[in-house]
């Protein structure tokens, strides 16, 4: 056992170190530091950037324009990135739907759509989720039939993460409704500037507008926008849904929530002294911090693991679990430290006020609220331990 | 013992839940909290007309001198029906002000107002419990009357107020503030930020740049005893409003997931739910009963026995109020964080019962301090 970075290893995330140190820029890192409000605007730039220097997906193979890093590598980039201020790299278009394409795509599709999600191009987003489908998601209703060389698609799906930015969305539709939920549905790509989409925001209750309903009506997609055979689009989304473990527990988002915690303590003062200070709330900040001590190690542990070993198979739900209480905990200890500041939202910004030399706490209730999402979107921690105690448990 | 309430308090609380039925639905109280002035005029006069603004006023100042059960149940119904209008602030907190401390001139010329709902006050202090506050306002005394200083931030309804009642410390014990002044809105060198609070209601960061007031403005002479009831008395009409906002919460849940499908049937049937609506409850009932508790002693003379009592139904109102605020919008999934749907509103509303009126840090620090001896 030797539970050190290897060589390799180190040398990798120098290299990552040095990268941000010259190319992550100043104003985006100050807002992802500092804010905690998303811009779509930085993520474009960001990805940009990133193509630019070669560091466009780590995680993808060589032959499609990535690094084709180690699972330890991969998990270094985003915890140095994360650390560093970067802002997020969207995940719709990297994570979920590149691997289905180097998967199952054809190769007129991987061309076509590859290119473009690595640099950033292209923005997509997942129509998954429909109002009487979330999580018994193989019950969804929306259609498409086949039409010549088209489908046309009617139904709604719901809360689909930043679809106003999107350029396209890749959609789970049921193209048999005779078969069993799970064996008549199929993936589509559709560019969402085709008649018949409508898009309207979801207000969210920190009050932004972050997934949006949409209604295709009508919606005429190329057969050729169909990713690989018609009914197999659960196998595809199975995939889709599995396939990431090396960042799902968030750890670098968490350990630079840490940080902000530590700082925002340090300058809070409660009864006269720093609320780091204070007894009460500096064992809770170690407490998390033990917790996310653990994850790290957990993470790493299952990484380290051969790719196809059981405990692999495994981690992604217990990661997702302990990331999001986690991060939810560090946004509760955030709150807890602002304070009565916390009660105000939606400040209107006033020079003179003492709290107004801010390091984004304003947002940082809004954020606490918002995050309450970690637990509930791809797949519910309810459903996460479903899936342990049947497939790890054997219950 | 009798835990019971008696008809004329039944009929109350009736009272209070048809009315919020009847007048403060969700696309009303939406409609209420776009509104410019953030509460509805119109919806505090009907408050005053069914007698509530006037429960907190002594029966010799016109009022109904009802004792702390009324208002506990008026909170609850507040809570339910998450009425963002100035209950605690003006009838509770700043009427119980002047009616412990006022001058009998003092109570004349305000109290019958404030129970008729044409005048609205706020007390200005910031209830930290020793632990959470920062600074008092200082108030320095001279021949011509008082000159007060300093900041309080995020005061419930302080914008809406024509009445501030402002602690301040008059140089004794700095940390503490020992008088209360009456200030009206608008004084010279009052300068109010306002700003809206996670729980959808008006507030403001209030500055006291010097603000000069008159010998009479002063409420009261050693306020110290007097404040520090009257701040447990909120304390307490606060809790009672997080037990309303509770049973609504877990009500609304387990209705949810009984109409809620997924998976071909209603996902109330999943026991892993179940279980956690049982944990919900059980949060509730503990905390319901240290609430009624808090009413019987939230009177008493012996102020140990109240700040005990007090102490002790904020903490475990606190930990009700995150659990079962969390574990609600989880099991709404993706409902629960929608701004559309009333859950999300209940979960803020419960957040701001968590923080406001000291940290459950605070209380326990308090009660550790009182710890019985036997
Ligand atoms: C902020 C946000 C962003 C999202 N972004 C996207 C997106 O971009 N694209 C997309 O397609 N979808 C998206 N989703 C949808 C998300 O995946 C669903 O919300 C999620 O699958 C849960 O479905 P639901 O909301 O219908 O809740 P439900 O499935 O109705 O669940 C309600 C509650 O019941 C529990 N439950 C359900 N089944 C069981 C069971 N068998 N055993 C025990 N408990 C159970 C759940 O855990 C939950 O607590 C997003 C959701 C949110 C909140």
């Amino acid at each position: 056992m030797d539970l050190n970075l290897s060589p390799d290893d180190v040398a990798f995330r120098d290299r990552v170190r040095a990268f941000l140190a010259t190319e992550l820029p100043a104003d985006i890192r100050e807002r992802t530091l500092s804010g905690t409000r998303f811009e779509a605007g930085d993520v474009r730039r960001w990805q940009r950037i990133l193509h630019d220097h070669g560091w466009g997906a780590v995680h993808w193979p060589a032959e499609f324009g990535g690094l084709q890093s180690t699972p330890i590598q991969q998990y270094l980039f985003e915890l140095e990135c994360a650390l560093a201020g970067a802002p997020i790299q969207l995940a719709f278009g990297l994570r979920m739907l590149g691997p289905v394409l180097m998967r199952y795509g054809s190769p007129v599709q991987q061309q076509r759509f590859l290119p473009r999600i690595l640099s950033g191009e292209d923005w997509w987003c997942q129509g998954y989720s429909e109002p009487g489908a979330g999580s018994d998601l193989a019950s969804l209703k929306t259609t498409a039939v086949q039409n010549g060389d088209h489908y046309v698609v009617n139904g709604q799906k719901c809360w689909n993460t930043l679809g106003q930015f999107a350029d396209w969305i890749f959609c789970l539709v049921r193209t048999d409704g005779t078969a069993k939920p799970q064996r008549g549905i199929s993936l589509l790509l559709i560019d969402m500037k085709t008649p018949g989409i409508t898009v309207r925001p979801t207000v969210l209750l920190d009050g932004t507008p972050e997934v949006n309903e949409i209604w295709l009506q009508d919606v005429r997609v190329p057969v050729e926008n169909r990713i690989g055979e018609e009914n197999q689009g659960w196998t595809y989304a199975k995939f889709l849904l599995g396939h990431e473990r090396a960042n799902i527990a968030g750890i670098g988002a968490s350990k630079r929530e840490l940080l902000r915690l530590k700082r925002l303590a340090a300058r809070q003062r409660r009864g006269g002294q720093p609320v780091i200070d204070d007894p009460d709330f500096r064992r809770r900040l170690a407490r998390v911090e033990i917790d996310l001590l653990a994850l790290e190690y957990t993470n790493l542990r299952m990484l380290s693991a051969p790719a196809n070993s059981p405990s692999a198979g495994i981690a992604a739900s217990i990661l997702k679990i302990r990331g999001s209480e986690i991060r939810q905990a560090l946004s509760e200890l955030l709150v807890e430290a602002l304070g009565t500041a916390a009660l105000r939202f939606a400040a209107h910004p006033v020079a003179d006020a003492a709290d107004a030399e801010d390091d984004g706490s304003a947002g940082l209730t809004a954020a606490y609220l918002n995050l309450r999402k970690l637990s509930i979107f791809g797949g519910s921690n309810e459903i996460q331990k479903n899936i342990i105690s049947q497939t790890l448990i054997g219950l | 013992m009798d835990f019971s309430f008696t008809d004329e308090q039944e009929l109350l609380l009736d009272n209070a839940r048809r009315f919020v039925a009847e007048r403060y639905g969700f696309a009303a109280r939406k409609h209420i909290l776009a509104s410019a002035d953030g509460y509805s005029a119109a919806v505090w006069k009907e408050l005053a007309d069914l007698g509530f603004l006037a429960l907190n006023v002594p029966e010799a100042d016109g009022g109904l001198g009802a004792g702390p059960v009324e208002t506990m149940l008026v909170s609850m119904v507040v809570g339910e029906g998450l009425l963002v209008e100035p209950f605690l602030s003006s009838a509770v907190l700043a009427t119980r002000t002047l009616a412990t401390l006022g001058s009998a001139e003092q109570r004349a010329r305000w109290l019958p107002k404030l129970a008729g709902g044409e005048l609205i006050a706020t007390l200005v202090l910031e209830a930290g419990y020793g632990r959470d506050g920062h600074d008092a306002i200082r108030a320095a005394g001279d021949a011509g009357g008082w000159e007060l200083s300093g900041r309080v931030p995020v005061v419930y309804h302080a914008g809406i107020a024509d009445l501030l009642l402002v602690a301040a410390s008059t140089g004794a014990t700095p940390g503490e503030p020992d008088a209360v002044f009456a200030v009206p809105a608008g004084a010279p060198g009052l300068h109010l930020a306002s700003c809206t609070t996670v729980d959808g209601q008006v507030a403001a960061d209030v500055e006291l740049r010097g603000v000069r007031v008159e010998k009479s403005a002063r409420v009261g002479g050693d306020a110290r005893l007097g404040l520090a009831a009257v701040v447990d008395y909120g304390l307490f009409a606060l809790c009672a409003e997080a037990i309303g906002a509770l049973d609504r919460t877990l009500a609304t849940t387990v209705e949810y997931t009984k109409t809620r499908n997924q998976f071909g049937g209603p996902i109330a049937r999943f026991q892993a739910l179940q279980h956690r609506m049982v944990d919900m409850l059980m949060r509730i009932e503990q905390a319901r009963s240290l609430v009624y508790l808090a009413a019987s002693r939230c009177d008493d003379a012996d102020g140990e026995e109240r700040e005990r009592a007090l102490s002790a139904a904020k903490v475990l109102v606190a930990d009700a109020a995150r659990f079962v605020g969390q574990q609600a919008v989880q099991l709404h999934g993706g409902m629960g964080v929608s701004d559309e749907v009333a859950i999300s509103h209940y979960f803020k509303r419960l957040l701001a019962a968590e923080i406001r009126f000291g940290s459950s840090d605070a209380h326990l620090g308090r009660y550790e301090r009182r710890l019985s001896a036997g």
